[in-house]
């Protein structure tokens, strides 16, 4: 396998606060190859947002990577100076946020800031600019391109102001795109509409999409990978279907237990007892301990590493000591 | 948006309409205006021919459309003190009141925003610190406690500046200024940071809280991750997005600047309509009274409406709404 | 639009409704007293405000003489200088003025006159504010539009130019009968009528919210009158809000009486307020009489200093959203 284009090993950030330090991020590890989809879903608190935000370098104080080292395309950026951090940022990772009606700056038109980003990356003079921007618009399939680009962006509706959002993600062709929940604020319709543009884009351009969201559905639909993350760790990753039709950790059984199928309308849905830990109350040993119905000794005093399974990596003491072949 | 410019003008005239009635109501019944001619010894009957002459034996709607009619005109009948109309003692000090108001508002605003941007951005500097002490203190000091320290610092000690009135001014048809002349621009100085300081500290710590609002919202943090530099986002995204209800509030104290010159002009001797006013009220001069009501009131309610429609104007958001709504 | 201009305006009821029961006794032993301890400026502020206000209330027992009284003003005492300088003399501390009124006596009674003109000016303005509030909130309808128009409109013009229009119209009908004790009543009701809109909206505001709820429509029903039951939730509700008003107004309206007194239109010379003080002794700057003006000076911005502290703390800590 060539070399991924985002790596990221033992991925550590903290959160300073009055009660102490807050660990959000605890020493998670994956990578994305070039062209694929990699879905992080989880709960909300889990990390999948603090994620993205480490890897493109927005953590703001009182946050901080504390450890660990994350690589693009073989480049470590976690601890570049500010200064090539930001070229770096919307010119090889763009970044796609939850919500499309506060994402844009109201009292600029939305040309003026396609046409910003584009110049400030790429060396186009202000003409150029123009003309890409509108093919842009057009490519995240904005009707009347060239009129609408001159519109401000109250004038658009939720759905075609996060395709401007991706047009602005993608305009300096980025290796890796984050999108952090880029559906969820959007009505049932217009999801569907904007994953399928995201995937297109991705693979027409042979871009990385870190996918973040809590929707196992998007995930299945959408990504060839995927990680789930729990308290700040990542509970399993692994090929999506894999991970869909036969997940190793309890969690992510429980996970996957929660969507509702066409087919499986007999069963009801499953639930996960009790609700995620605070980052100021992580239990000792597993984290999921006291939630899961499998848990024994061990897991309340050690912390489960990642281990192999197959295609799939589960950080779950279940499977320690046991053989590939009787696993599940 | 003419609907909308239309209901707000007309709302100007409601609020006009209504300080006028008290201009009046001032103007006829605190205080028999016929006591402010006559002397005490006039005989009744004289009395009788100078409230005729006067048309004060009319009925009082007449009276009130008269004196509205009148004030149209800018006629506020004749200063008790000053035997004179009170338009042309009006007229004649507007120029140094404006200039004056005029300075100390791009003082304010200059200073103010550059020190509010400044602890916004750098918030936990010890000058920016600094500038929120300073802000608390122009709070709390009076206006005229400023004036005299002003006075005792820079023209009785270190005699640099002049303590009192405009120094040399330059007439310019009726209007006449203290700009052109080195003597006027240094009587300007103390008079305009006296005046302004207040709305400076307004505005700076107006402009410190929305830049730091602004600065968390959602678009900037976009703006972020799409690698613009910090230059455009703090001076580009963010400012823009600051000075519009900076601007806003600061044009619509410009008539407050107006009403505090009463009390700089007082403390610095400045030939303005607000030492006219402070005058008038200690001598009970009720027609300068009510016409400075009245001009002051027209000052304002002008500004606010041509704040609001130029707000529509910049803000492309509000157009658009307003434009539906019409 | 931001907090620092919508702070005087309607924010109803920013305490739990709950909150009826003995609201100052739950204060003492809340987060407002931790944070009132825990915010060393704001404990500073206080002290010197308690000072102020002790300073005030004996200062007949304080002052050297009382500088109201001629018989005990001595022009050989006139004009001298601090008591640290090479000229003072005691027990003139402060030194002091053209008719050898000592200053510091002079500060003390003077502070007398501001706080209490301030306190009555703040009182007054309370109690419109709120009756007007209960009303236009209450009586909604025409009523409500009259009075917050109203209130709109005053809102745009500064309280200064208020107080000195009443002050005008209230020498202009009193005439001659205007003694330094009726200037009193006069300068109480000038600062009440230009400080009340923040009272009445704030009520307002929490009256509006009140009259919709269900227990006002139960007490109705079952014949109880619903506007006393209403004040007995709305004005443990607004209280909060009310006091940070107050203090925050209470700051202001020493500053309008002092201005007014220092622009003539205040309290005459025999009874001097701080703001008269440094009209006063203003005319004697040039002569290099600094201290007859400069102590008024530093008594009045230290007291409104204080005072604006506390209000600012009080507005955070009674707000848990800028927390």
């Amino acid at each position: 396998m060539t070399e991924p284009i985002l790596s990221v090993r033992n991925l550590q950030v903290e959160f300073a606060s009055r009660r102490g330090t807050l660990r959000a991020i605890d020493g998670i590890s994956f990578d994305i190859a070039k062209g694929e989809v990699l879905g992080v879903v989880g709960e909300s608190g889990a990390g999948k947002s603090v994620t993205g935000l480490a890897v493109i370098g927005l953590i703001d104080p009182p946050g901080r990577i504390a450890g660990g080292e994350i690589r693009l395309a073989g480049l470590r950026i976690d601890n570049l100076p500010p200064e090539e951090m930001r070229r770096i940022r919307g010119k090889r990772i763009g970044m796609i946020f939850q919500d499309p009606l506060t994402s844009l700056n109201p009292l600029y038109r939305v040309g003026d800031q396609i046409i910003e980003t584009i110049r400030t990356h790429l060396n186009l003079s202000e003409t150029a600019a123009r003309r890409r921007a509108i093919d842009l618009l057009a490519e995240v399939g904005i009707p009347a391109p060239e009129k609408r680009i001159d519109g401000y962006p109250h004038e658009f509706s939720g759905g075609m102001r996060q395709r401007v959002v991706i047009a602005l993600a993608i305009c300096a062709e980025p290796e890796l795109i984050i999108a952090d929940e880029p559906t969820t604020a959007l009505d049932v319709s217009v999801q569907a509409q904007i994953i399928s543009l995201i995937k297109r884009l991705g693979r027409d351009h042979g871009t990385a999409v870190m996918l973040v969201t809590h929707d196992m559905g998007v995930i299945a639909e959408t990504s060839d990978r995927v990680a789930v993350m729990y308290a700040g760790r990542v509970a399993e990753i692994g090929p999506v279907q894999d991970v869909v039709r036969n997940p190793l950790h309890p969690y992510a059984k429980g996970l996957m237990g929660a969507i509702p199928t066409l087919a499986g309308d007999d069963k009801r849905l499953v639930q996960i007892p009790g609700s995620m830990p605070r980052l100021s109350a992580i239990p000792r040993g597993c984290s999921f301990n006291p939630r899961c119905a499998f848990a024994f000794d061990r897991c309340r005093v050690e912390r489960p590493e990642p281990l192999p399974r197959g295609a799939q990596s589960v950080a779950c003491h279940l499977y320690d000591n046991v053989p590939a072949e009787s696993a599940a | 948006m003419l609907a909308f410019t239309l209901r707000r003008a007309l709302q100007a005239i409601g609020v006009m309409f209504a300080v006028g009635i008290i201009a009046f109501s001032m103007f006829r019944f605190a205080g028999d205006p016929v006591n402010q001619i006559v002397s005490i010894d006039t005989p009744a009957a004289e009395r009788e021919a100078v409230r005729k002459s006067l048309g004060l034996d009319d009925p009082v709607p007449v009276q009130f459309v008269r004196y509205f009619g009148n004030a149209a005109q800018f006629k506020f009948g004749v200063s008790y003190q000053f035997r004179q109309p009170v338009s042309a003692l009006l007229m004649e000090r507007m120029p140094a009141t404006l200039e004056l108001a005029i300075c100390a508002t791009v003082f304010a605003m200059v200073l103010g925003i550059l020190m509010g941007v400044y602890s916004a951005l750098r918030r936990d500097t010890l000058l920016a610190k600094l500038f929120q002490a300073v802000s608390l203190i122009g709070i709390s000091l009076p206006t005229f406690l400023i004036g005299i320290l002003l006075i005792y610092l820079f023209a009785v000690t270190l005699g640099w500046l002049p303590s009192f009135g405009r120094g040399e001014v330059v007439k310019l048809g009726w209007w006449t200024t203290g700009l052109l002349t080195l003597s006027g621009l240094k009587a300007l100085i103390m008079p305009s940071i006296t005046l302004g300081l207040f709305q400076m500290t307004l505005i700076m710590r107006l402009v410190r809280a929305e830049m730091l609002e602004v600065l968390r919202t959602d678009y900037i943090r976009f703006a972020r991750a799409r690698g613009l530099t910090t230059r455009a986002i703090h001076f580009g995204h963010a400012l823009k997005n600051t000075l519009i209800p900076v601007i806003t509030m600061a044009g619509l104290q410009f008539g407050s600047v107006i009403a505090f010159s009463i009390i700089t002009e007082t403390v610095f001797q400045w030939p303005g309509m607000g030492i006219l006013f402070v005058q008038a009220v200690q001598n009970v001069d009720i027609p300068i009274m009510a016409a400075y009501l009245l001009m002051v009131s027209l000052i304002f309610v002008t500004i606010n409406l041509v704040v609001d429609i130029l707000y529509t104007v910049v803000d492309p958001r509000l157009r658009s709404t307003i434009g539906r709504a019409a | 639009m931001s907090d620092a201009v919508a702070s005087n305006s309607d924010k109803p009821s920013m305490l739990p409704k709950h909150a009826a029961r003995s609201w100052f006794s739950r204060a003492l032993d809340s987060d407002i007293f931790y944070s009132f301890l825990r915010s060393k400026l704001t404990m500073v502020a206080a002290a010197i405000t308690v000072l102020f206000f002790l300073l005030a209330i004996f200062a007949s027992w304080l002052a050297v003489q009382n500088p109201f009284d001629p018989a005990q003003l001595q022009l050989l005492n006139s004009r001298i200088s601090p008591i640290w300088t090479a000229d003072g003399q005691s027990p003139f501390l402060l030194g002091t003025d053209e008719q050898g009124r000592d200053v510091f006596s002079a500060i003390l009674y003077g502070l007398r006159i501001s706080l209490a003109v301030g306190v009555a000016g703040v009182i007054f303005a309370g109690a419109l504010g709120i009756a007007l509030g209960l009303i236009a909130g209450y009586f909604g309808g025409t009523v409500d539009g009259v009075i917050m128009r109203i209130a709109d409109v005053q809102l745009t013009f500064p309280a200064i130019l208020i107080a000195l229009l009443v002050n005008g119209i209230a020498k202009s009908i009193l005439g001659n009968r205007l003694d330094a004790n009726s200037m009193l009543v006069v300068l109480v009701i000038s600062i009440g009528l230009s400080f009340w809109v923040g009272y009445a909206r704030t009520v307002r505001g929490s009256v509006m919210v009140e009259k919709n709820k269900d227990y006002v429509a139960a007490a109705q029903l079952i014949g109880l009158p619903a506007p006393k039951i209403m004040l007995r939730h709305v004005l443990p509700n607004t209280m909060g809000p009310i006091l940070v008003i107050a203090t925050i107004n209470l700051a202001l309206a020493i500053i309008t009486e002092a201005t007014l007194s220092f622009l003539g239109v205040g309290l005459p010379d025999t009874m001097p307020s701080l703001g008269t003080l440094i009209r006063i002794g203003n005319n004697y700057l040039f002569a290099g009489e600094w201290w007859i003006v400069a102590f008024p000076g530093i008594a009045l911005a230290g007291l409104i200093l204080s005072i604006n502290l506390l209000g600012d703390w009080l507005r955070d800590a009674l707000n848990p959203k800028l927390r």
